[in-house]
């Protein structure tokens, strides 16, 4: 796996690119971490309650352990606030970056878009087999391969040098 | 590879952090800052939005605060009359159920986290009473009802119980004894004046269920007989409790919704259990079950289980619809609103699914007309159609939706709200007001009948985010009153109000006319 890229390794459109995709990634996650966190009602509960498929057994007993479902709400909140920032400020990138594909993959699996399944929680759009989180699970995937937390990131302070 | 090319270049950098190193890995802040400045606008636009809101509204989101009264002093001696369905859930918000609910409850709770109705009666405060005795005319009711009164520890099977009560073989003699405080009535609907006049009349307190009488004539003696004694007097209209009716109550008194000319009300059920079709007790036989004393004051009728098991589908000893779930529905509204009696009323109906022998209708209509405030109240039922139709208030500038929860949204067409709507600050299609009891400990409950309780407010309210039997509620107060000698919630005057309304629309539905209410004779006019 490549872990260290420097400036010149990418075209400079190409750089651009894959930092704004880290940019919004970043974004979003802080976004989602934030507005849960200010809510003191919010709760994965209804969510992991309307989980659907091969794993939907699990989620729904994790909704039914008030300790489990704490520890799930907690992790949520924080989890996705802490990736955010990470992808934004370019900082444990590998880290942020690991840590939202396996928080994805957990929405993705209580939720996977499948043929015959319908959610409580309504969809804004139309999917089968892919949706959006699917596409941002890829898109991380993408960042994991062509990192640029080194380049344009906080992690450049911490790069080792090639010698 | 191209990393191994630039592996060379890296050689050359000079060491040290360069001014462009530092420019390029803090690069990204810059968007940091742009995400702090589009949250703050974000969060202060909604900011913004609410208080505009609320301001319109003026309403709390805090919980309604309908703190609890001590108990205290020398335990009440209660009486219990009537071991079925009811008598069953009345005597377990006094806190006593039987060791076999226990256990089964306990059970379920292990099988489903969600189910929390053990830890729930486990935790359900203690209210300082005994039950000294209980009356049931079928032997093997009257029997459970003994070892769940004496089950003062909540155990199951084979647990420690208490005292036994006594059990009384007719309601007179216990309501003649004086180890005997207060009573409890869940008989039949053909008995519940009769027994409470004559609690009344030897000073017992009387906690009766709905509806409060069976005929019109006795509602006027029963009211007489009350305010004579100087008794407390409750009707079992457990939605007394439910929080989201004192919020609705206080939206209605702020003018939130503007003038009030339509409420519509509904029951909907679709099973047997709902349509009184109760089950039949395998060990119940003309042996054990005191026929003649059931029947009382009902038209005579050779020994039935049927009618004994299933009576609410008989006028004999029933009051149908209206008197089983208009009456509910009834006292939500006239607790919100203090509506009082109709000026008329009208009903139609019929028996059109359940053609089971029954005499009373499964499908009815009511229409009642309140000219003195420009309001029509318009009750429906279907025992043949699960459809939820809400319980909705509805004024010019808003209309209110009330269940466990409670939502208001403003009218496209509004007057008062015209400028804020026009100006964005309210959304017509988004709730202004909603409240949610209990918002955080959201928690699934049993079966189909239960959820539809639940969501009339019949079953359970929350008080701080706890789940609470609302019948308990209603039974504490009762209790509380007792001791602090003043009267509840649903007294007797509340209760005249529901007798009377009840009996018009009976007696427009039987008799296919419209009836009137003689405001100053106090008299129901059915010409």
């Amino acid at each position: 796996m490549v872990n260290s890229f420097a400036d010149k390794d990418y075209a400079k459109p190409q750089l651009i690119l894959l930092v704004l995709l880290r940019l919004s990634i970043g974004w979003h996650f802080l976004y989602e971490g934030a507005v849960k966190i200010i809510n003191p009602d919010w709760s994965s509960f209804g969510y992991l309650m309307d989980s659907k498929g091969l794993f939907a057994g699990l989620f729904i007993s994790m909704a039914t352990h008030q300790g489990v479902l704490q520890v799930v709400d907690f992790l949520n909140m924080w989890g996705l606030l802490l990736i955010g920032l990470g992808l934004m400020l370019g900082l444990f990138t590998r880290l942020s970056v690991i840590c939202g594909i396996v928080l994805l993959s957990f929405y993705f699996l209580s939720h996977p878009p499948l043929a015959g399944i319908q959610y409580i929680i309504p969809q804004e759009g139309s999917y089968l087999l892919v949706n959006k989180t699917l596409i941002e699970i890829i898109a991380l995937c993408v960042l994991l391969v062509f990192p640029t937390g080194q380049i344009a990131g906080i992690d450049r302070f911490f790069r080792k040098k090639r010698d | 590879m191209a990393k191994d090319k630039n592996n060379k270049k890296e050689l050359t950098r000079p060491k040290g952090i360069s001014r462009r190193e530092v420019i390029k890995g803090l690069s990204t802040i810059p968007f940091m800052g742009a995400f702090a400045a589009a949250w703050f606008r974000k969060s202060s636009v909604e900011q913004q939005l609410k208080e505009n809101l609320l301001e319109a509204v003026n309403l709390t989101a805090e919980p309604a605060d309908l703190a609890p009264v001590a108990v205290g002093g020398k335990p009440l001696r209660l009486g219990m009359i009537g071991f079925g369905i009811r008598g069953r859930h009345l005597l377990r918000a006094t806190g006593h159920a039987e060791p076999k609910w226990i256990d089964d409850t306990r059970t379920a709770a292990a099988e489903n986290n969600l189910n929390t109705s053990y830890e729930d009666f486990m935790n359900q405060e203690s209210l300082n009473i005994v039950i000294s005795g209980v009356c049931d005319i079928f032997d093997i009711y009257a029997e459970e009802a003994i070892l769940t009164g004496s089950n003062v520890n909540r155990q199951g099977a084979g647990g420690k119980m208490g005292t036994a009560p006594r059990r009384y073989r007719s309601y007179k003699e216990m309501i003649a004894s004086p180890e005997i405080d207060a009573v409890i009535i869940a008989a039949p609907d053909h008995w519940h004046a009769t027994m409470a006049i004559e609690a009344a009349r030897m000073g017992k307190h009387v906690y009766v269920e709905k509806p409060m009488t069976w005929t019109v004539p006795e509602t006027y003696e029963l009211v007489k007989a009350v305010k004579e004694s100087n008794i407390i007097f409750q009707l079992g209209h457990q939605g007394r409790q439910t929080e989201s009716y004192v919020k609705a109550k206080e939206a209605i008194q702020k003018n939130i919704l503007g003038k009030i000319t339509l409420v519509e009300v509904c029951t909907n059920r679709n099973d047997p259990n709902g349509a009184w079709v109760y089950p039949i007790h395998p060990g119940a036989g003309q042996q054990n079950i005191d026929w003649q004393q059931f029947l009382g004051a009902a038209p005579y009728h050779d020994f039935s289980l049927e009618r004994f098991f299933r009576w609410r589908c008989w006028w004999d000893y029933s009051t149908g619809l209206n008197g089983d779930l208009l009456t509910h529905e009834y006292d939500c509204i006239n607790q919100i609103m203090g509506i009082g009696i109709p000026d008329s009323v009208v009903a139609s109906g019929g028996i059109y699914f359940f053609k089971d022998g029954r005499t009373v209708p499964d499908v009815q209509q009511v229409v009642m007309e309140f000219p003195a405030r420009d309001l029509t109240f318009l009750y429906s039922a279907s025992l043949a159609s699960d459809r939820q139709r809400g319980k909705v208030i509805m004024g010019h500038d808003a209309h209110m939706e009330i269940s466990d929860r409670l939502t208001i949204s403003a009218d496209p067409q509004s007057t008062i709200y015209k400028e804020k709507i026009e100006n964005g600050t309210i959304d017509p299609q988004v709730p202004i007001y909603s409240f949610t009891p209990g918002k955080k400990g959201i928690d699934g409950v049993a079966s189909a009948t239960e959820q539809y309780f639940a969501s009339r407010g019949l079953l359970y309210t929350y008080r701080q985010g706890k789940r609470v039997d609302t019948t308990f509620l209603h039974m504490k107060e009762w209790i509380n009153c007792i001791h602090a000698g003043i009267q509840p919630s649903c007294n007797i005057d509340q209760g005249f109000e529901e007798a009377i309304t009840a009996h018009m629309a009976t007696i427009a539905l039987r008799e296919g006319k419209k009836v009137h209410w003689d405001r100053e004779k106090q008299e129901i006019v059915a010409p």
